[in-house]
Order: structure tokens, then C-alpha cells, then sequence
């Protein structure tokens, strides 16, 4: 899109937009400590990184690196609270669950802007999807702390004791809230990483924590890069792992911790589904293509990022998801109009970049329709879907983690569902049909933890979420989200 | 005039089939005497592997089976364990156990047998839900098989644990691949003889004796293995066990065999044990009109 005067933007179809800026600006700090046993302090390390926003590249705070020194100070203060918090009446640890998710509500504007600002998403979807579903899933699992020994058939369930969580920069607080809100309301403490790019609204929910005086020590804060999270995942007073993130690294976390006898819940890559039957509804069924790749960038480890249509409707379909896609606002993420914003970061950019490269190369067919400019400054990379892939092209079976959809056609329900599930991951899948008989049984045989039929990436608290085969093990969220943090 | 008795080569069992372990090698299986009282096929790398493709290919057949179907074959399975109680008898008398503990024990297996069939179509019902979402969907999160499951079974009780183990994932709509240690082959064999009997699609179920320990990583790395699960394996075992499973993200289970009551239903065949051997999958739609 481009700047035609005075800050109004054109899209493809020529309609104009006055800019429609969030005004809130939350305060953020110059410098964020490490939160160990309910305050902030400096890293023993000394060293500090900056978080950037992705839109600007300029950058909004300096983080805390936090060393072994730092991870143990964590593991220390989490168990020295362990055994309160899980003595505590289920009513009252629920109690703190919920002071904590009325005040995400009452601050949620200010962490909408913040999510916004250090991971790049459309204040659109900060506002509208994660912060209510991070409010959600507080007010959800306090309701279970007094309700455990009824969600386990009678058995009398036991916290596990100190949690060593790991989350990634896609939904940054909503991915904190899926971990810490199980775990605590179990009884259970929590050492969590954020990822690297994306600390700030941790660090702020932190300081929530603290104004509704949630014991010290019950969750701890520690942010650093990738070798932190190592030093959390593998330290020996962990009784639980819970990761987010890459395959390549639950890998590694699953051979780290091959030794020990601990429970671990991995939820990792994707590369999703989305079969759309002739007899679908059309309109439905482009929005819902549009929503399951375009939502957050592409940064979605659901993304329905290979769409496999029915082989007669395929080219009125194509033509009518192009027209959808240049409909797309792409830019300034605190724009309340914005559709996508910005990509996480310049090493994803450089990912995305050079896999979409590879999937010209083989010999994919790029639809881009982005004719205006995207902006000068930040990481940029504009809506686009391949047709002419084969199941063997790289954009078929890789993880790209961008706004890129692989298109893909099929003749008969046999080999929608063989096509469908031809990969080493198991995520999610999308069906769209009007047939009731046809969602039943296709929905039975997608190899998928979730399966979205006539909708895709819905969420909710009460639904648990993960997946199967190299996407991971376990599941967050629901009572089936439980089970990992009792014994 | 005394009669030569005709003793029993113990074959492996794949695909509904008896092959001699394709090594060639055997054991001997011996009485509590130590007289040989049979040989028994020693499962290779490659016999194991065959087995995976065998239950790959067994799968669909015994997954996609109405849960009432599979209920009923394996209640005939445990018709066929009543009715050849006493070959399972002697058997465990002839690894040493007393006569009264191996009746006692041929009895909880039937007994266990009979429980898992019954599981078969309404473990669902325990351990699914609807899910109460806040927006206008059905959502429910349904458990279903996991695909291939191997069993690498403890030695006590050899055949408790070993029915246990393998009706488990069978119950639960699974294609299984047993493996048996040498001091339980016999009893390996006459569970496969039992299984053969009962229905049970080719390849659905697989029994492999002999030595575990070489069959850690050519199973554990197998991508066609969804689940592994073990007890009385030692802990170096159990480490290997899941750094091969590592590379493929296959979900490891261990069953402490120190302290597990294997008699007790509330700990070995209970929804919560089950669940080691179902993914959950949760199914959204939207609803209005």
C-alpha cells in the first residue's frame, strides 16, 4: 500500500484509510531486572540486551541476560515457595488467580499496545484475541483450584513442584498465561523464560503479580536467549518442563532430559492442513483460509499454511483468495486498521525470505499482490500464497512461520486426507464442507491434535490445545491441560 | 514303551504370521530344574522392524474396528486364555513359580483380559468431554489411537504385565509389538497362539522374544512407532530408550516396576493408565444458522 498524501493510505482496490492510530502508550521502563522471589533485580551475569520494536527497529528496553547464577537464584526462590503455595487451600490459590486475571482486564489496554509494540502483531489482535484470551485463561484455571480432586476422577492429585517453562515470541503473554495459569493453579511454582525478542509483557504481568500480592517466589521471571532457557529446562530442581516453541528444539530438550524422570510437554512446529471441498461455503471458507495464514504474520505454529482445495473450484477459488489478499492492510501495527503488521524479527525475516527464494527456485509460482511500498524502516513481508507446489516443494513441507500459503490441489476425499496428513507433523487440520457426514469422518482420520471444521484458529481456555506426532506431546488448556502439572 | 516327547519350537509372531527370527538364532528356555523344555526364536534388529511395518500395515483394520468389535475380540481372547489356563500354568511353574501363585496369576490375567475388553467403547465416554468455549461452537476433545505401540515388558509378572501391556493398547485401538524378555518367552509364544485364535486382524498384534536391550534403538527410532512404553527396564535402558525416541518426538511411557501393584486395577487398568495409549483431538464447529 501506499502513502498517497498526508499519511492516507491506498490499497489495491483504491479505497482510502485515514490513519486510525492507538493513542495509549503504556510506560516502559528503560532497563527490566530479572523477577526472582516477587522483585526485580539485576542479572549476576551484568549483561543486558535491547528488545526492538519490529516496526521501527528502534529500541523500546533494555532486558536482563540471565546467567546460571540467575537461573538457580530462580529454582531457589521457586522451591523456598513450593511448599505454601501448594498447602494453600485450592479456594485461595484460586483466589489469587482470579485478583490476577481482573487485573490483566483492567490493564489491558496498556499490554495490548506493549504486546504490540515489542512483537510487531496488528493492534487488532493483540486487543481483540490475546488479551481477552490471556484474561480467559486466568479466570478458567482459578475456577479449577478448588475443583482438582473431582477433574481426576476421585484419585487425590498432588502438585509437581517447581515448573521450568519456556515460551516463544509469537503470542507472547497468552503464551505465559497457557503455562503459569495450570501450573499455579495446581499448586504447582513456575521458573518461566520468555523468549528473546519478546519480554516485555512478562516482565509487566510480573508487576501485576506483585500489586496483587501473589506470594514471592511462586512465579519467577528469567529472561535471556536460547541458552537460558536450556539452563531452565535442564536444571535438576525442575520436577516439570513445559516448552513452546521449534521441533529442533524439543528435540534437544527431550535429549537433555532423557535422563531424568521427569514429566515434559512439548508443543512445537506445524505445518497444518486447510481442505476446502467444492461443496464448502465459499465466502466462509476464504476468510477462514485468510484467517488460518495471515492472522499474526504467519507467526502461528496452527497456521493453515498448505490449503488444499478441491480440484474443480480451484481456480475460482485462487482467484477469489487473491482478491481477499490484496484487500489486506499491511503496516504500522498500532493502526487499528492494520491486518498484518510486522514480522518478529530480522532473523525470521531472513528465514521467511530465504524459504519463500527456495520455493521460486523449485519452481513454485509466487502470488503477491502487494503493489504499494511496505515501510522503510523495521521487517517487512507482505501477504502472499505459491500455486503450481508440489508435495515434495520446500513450501509444502517446511515451517515458514511468515504469511506464506502453499496451494495445493486434490481430487477425491482419499487423497485430500493422504495429502493432508503426508508430513511429520500433526497440529491442526481444517475442513470445509457443508456435508455434516464429510466433516465426521475426515475430522476422525486427520493425524491432528485440533481439528477446526467450517472455522479455523479458535481458542479458548476451556479447549485443550497440542498436538501429535513431531508437533509434540501433551495438552494446554481444558482439563485435558491439567494433567501435566499434578501427579 | 516310553513316548519321545515332541517339543515346542517358540517362533516369533508378525503379521499373523510364524517366522523363525531371520538371524537364525534361538535360546533355550529351561525349567526351574534346568531342563530345556523348549527353544525360542531370539528377535533381531531386523525381526523388529519387520514387526513395525507389520503393525503399520495392521493398523487401520483394528483402529478403524467399531470399539464393540474389538471388545469382543479380545473377550475371545480371554475365553482362549481360560481354556489353555493350564499350558499358561505350567509355564510359569516351569520359571519357578510356586503352583498356587501361577493358577493365582493365569487368573488375574483372564480376569484382566476381560476387564480391558470391556473398556474398549467406554473408555471414551471418561475420558473425553465437551468443552464449554465462549463463543458459539461444539467443541469436544475425543481420544483416539496413537497409531503403533511397542511394549517392552518387565519380567515379573511375566504374564500379567505382558497381557496387561498389550490389551492396554489394543483396548485403546492400537497396533502393538511386544517384546518379551527370555524368561517369559514361552509365555510370549502361547500369548500369540492365544491372540491367533481371536480375531484379531494380521499384524495388529505382534509378539518379538529375547533380548530387549538390542531392540532399544531400532524401535525406539522407528518413525512408524507413535509410543513406546516399558517397565523393569534399568535406567541406562531407560535413557536410551528415550534419546532414540528423541529425534522423532515419540512419546515414552515408563511404568515404575518397583512399587507398581500390577494386581490392582486402580493403578494398571484404570482410564488414567489407559491414557497412555490415546491422543486426544479436539474438534471445533461453529454453530447457528
Amino acid at each position: 500500500m501506499g502513502q498517497s498524501e498526508a499519511g492516507t493510505v491506498v490499497t489495491a482496490q483504491g479505497w482510502e484509510y485515514s490513519p486510525a492510530p492507538e493513542r495509549t502508550r503504556p510506560k516502559i521502563d528503560s532497563e527490566y531486572g530479572l523477577f526472582i522471589g516477587g522483585e526485580f533485580r539485576a542479572p549476576q551475569t551484568g549483561r543486558v540486551f535491547d528488545t526492538i520494536n519490529p516496526a521501527t527497529g528502534e529500541r523500546l528496553a533494555r532486558i536482563a541476560e540471565a546467567g546460571q547464577d540467575d537461573v538457580d537464584a530462580a529454582m531457589a526462590a521457586a522451591r523456598a515457595a513450593g511448599p505454601k503455595w501448594a498447602r494453600l487451600k485450592g479456594r485461595e490459590r484460586g483466589k489469587y488467580l482470579f485478583r490476577l486475571a481482573r487485573r490483566i482486564q483492567e490493564c489491558s489496554r496498556e499490554l495490548a499496545v506493549l504486546e504490540t509494540m515489542d512483537g510487531g502483531k496488528p493492534i487488532r489482535e493483540s486487543r481483540d484475541v490475546d488479551l481477552p484470551l490471556v484474561a480467559q485463561h486466568f479466570f478458567y484455571h482459578a475456577g479449577w483450584a478448588d475443583k482438582l480432586h473431582w477433574a481426576f476422577g476421585g484419585r487425590n492429585v498432588k502438585p509437581r513442584g517447581v515448573c521450568g517453562q519456556i515460551i516463544p515470541w509469537n503470542f507472547p503473554l497468552l503464551m505465559a498465561a497457557w503455562k503459569l495459569a495450570p501450573a499455579l493453579a495446581c499448586g504447582n511454582t513456575v521458573v518461566l523464560k520468555p523468549a528473546e525478542t519478546t519480554s516485555l509483557t512478562a516482565l509487566h504481568l510480573a508487576k501485576l503479580m506483585q500489586e496483587i500480592d501473589l506470594p514471592p517466589g511462586v512465579v519467577n521471571i528469567v529472561t535471556g536467549a536460547g541458552e537460558t532457557g536450556r539452563m531452565v529446562a535442564s536444571h535438576p530442581a525442575v520436577k516439570k518442563v513445559a516448552f513452546t516453541g521449534s521441533t529442533d528444539v524439543g528435540r534437544k530438550i527431550m535429549e537433555e532430559l532423557a535422563p531424568r524422570e521427569i514429566p515434559l510437554t512439548l508443543e512445537l512446529g506445524g505445518k497444518s492442513a486447510n481442505i476446502v471441498f467444492a461443496d464448502a461455503p465459499i465466502e466462509q471458507a476464504i476468510e477462514g483460509v485468510v484467517d488460518g495464514i495471515w492472522f499474526n504474520q504467519g507467526h502461528v505454529c496452527c497456521a493453515g499454511s498448505r490449503l488444499l482445495v478441491e480440484e474443480s473450484i480451484l481456480e475460482s477459488f485462487v482467484a477469489r483468495l487473491r482478491d481477499r489478499m490484496a484487500q489486506l492492510r499491511v503496516g504500522d501495527p498500532l493502526d487499528k486498521n492494520t491486518d498484518v503488521g510486522a514480522i518478529n524479527s530480522g532473523e525470521q525475516l531472513r528465514r521467511i525470505q530465504s524459504l519463500v527464494t527456495a520455493g521460486q527456485e523449485e519452481g513454485a509460482i509466487l502470488h503477491d499482490v502487494q503493489s504499494a511500498p511496505l515501510p522503510d524502516k523495521g521487517f517487512w513481508f507482505p501477504p502472499c500464497f505459491f500455486t503450481g507446489v508440489q508435495p515434495a516443494h520446500i513450501v509444502a513441507r517446511e515451517e515458514i512461520f511468515g504469511p506464506v500459503l502453499a496451494v495445493m490441489s486434490f481430487r477425491t476425499p482419499e487423497e485430500a486426507i493422504r495429502r493432508a496428513n503426508m508430513t511429520p507433523y500433526g497440529l491442526a487440520a481444517g475442513i470445509w464442507t457443508d456435508k455434516g457426514s464429510k466433516i465426521f469422518e475426515i475430522a476422525s482420520r486427520m493425524e491432528a491434535g485440533i481439528v477446526w471444521c467450517n472455522t479455523y484458529n479458535q481458542y479458548d481456555a476451556a479447549s485443550p490445545f497440542g498436538g501429535v506426532k513431531e508437533s509434540g506431546f501433551g495438552r494446554e488448556g481444558g482439563l485435558h491441560g491439567l494433567r501435566a502439572y499434578v501427579q | 514303551m516310553s513316548r519321545l516327547p515332541v517339543v515346542k519350537t517358540g517362533k516369533l509372531w508378525i503379521g499373523g504370521k510364524w517366522p523363525r527370527s531371520e538371524s537364525g538364532a534361538t535360546f533355550v528356555v529351561e525349567n526351574s530344574k534346568g531342563e530345556t523344555v523348549a527353544r525360542c526364536a531370539l528377535a533381531s534388529r531386523k525381526d523388529s522392524r519387520e514387526a513395525v511395518e507389520a503393525a503399520r500395515a495392521g493398523l487401520a483394520p483394528w483402529r478403524d474396528a467399531t470399539s464393540m468389535l474389538r471388545g469382543q475380540v479380545l473377550y475371545r481372547a480371554a475365553e482362549m486364555l481360560e481354556s489353555r489356563g493350564d499350558e499358561f500354568t505350567t509355564a510359569l511353574r516351569d520359571g519357578g513359580m510356586a503352583a498356587a501363585t501361577a493358577r493365582r496369576e493365569v487368573e488375574l490375567t483372564v480376569d484382566r483380559m476381560v476387564m480391558l475388553a470391556g473398556w474398549c467403547d467406554k473408555i471414551h465416554q471418561i475420558l473425553g468431554c465437551q468443552n464449554s468455549v465462549a463463543g458459539p461452537y461444539h467443541n469436544f476433545t475425543i481420544p483416539q489411537a496413537c497409531g503403533v505401540v511397542v511394549a517392552f515388558c518387565p519380567e515379573d509378572p511375566p504374564l500379567l504385565s505382558m497381557v496387561t501391556l498389550m490389551g492396554a493398547a489394543m483396548a485403546m485401538g492400537n497396533a502393538v509389538v511386544t517384546v518379551v524378555p527370555r524368561s517369559s518367552g514361552m509365555l510370549g509364544v502361547l500369548l500369540g497362539e492365544v491372540l491367533a485364535v481371536s480375531d484379531v486382524p494380521s499384524g495388529a498384534a505382534n509378539i518379538l522374544t529375547g533380548d530387549i536391550e538390542p531392540l532399544l534403538d531400532p524401535l525406539g527410532g522407528h518413525r512408524e512407532v507413535a509410543v513406546m512404553v516399558s517397565s523393569g527396564l534399568k535406567k541406562a535402558a531407560r535413557t536410551r530408550l528415550r534419546l532414540a525416541a528423541a529425534d522423532g518426538i515419540r512419546r515414552v511411557h515408563t511404568i515404575p516396576w518397583t512399587g507398581t501393584d500390577w494386581e490392582d486395577d486402580a493403578e494398571t487398568c484404570s482410564p488414567w493408565f489407559l491414557e497412555q495409549f490415546v491422543e486426544f483431538k479436539t474438534m471445533w464447529h461453529p454453530a447457528g444458522v
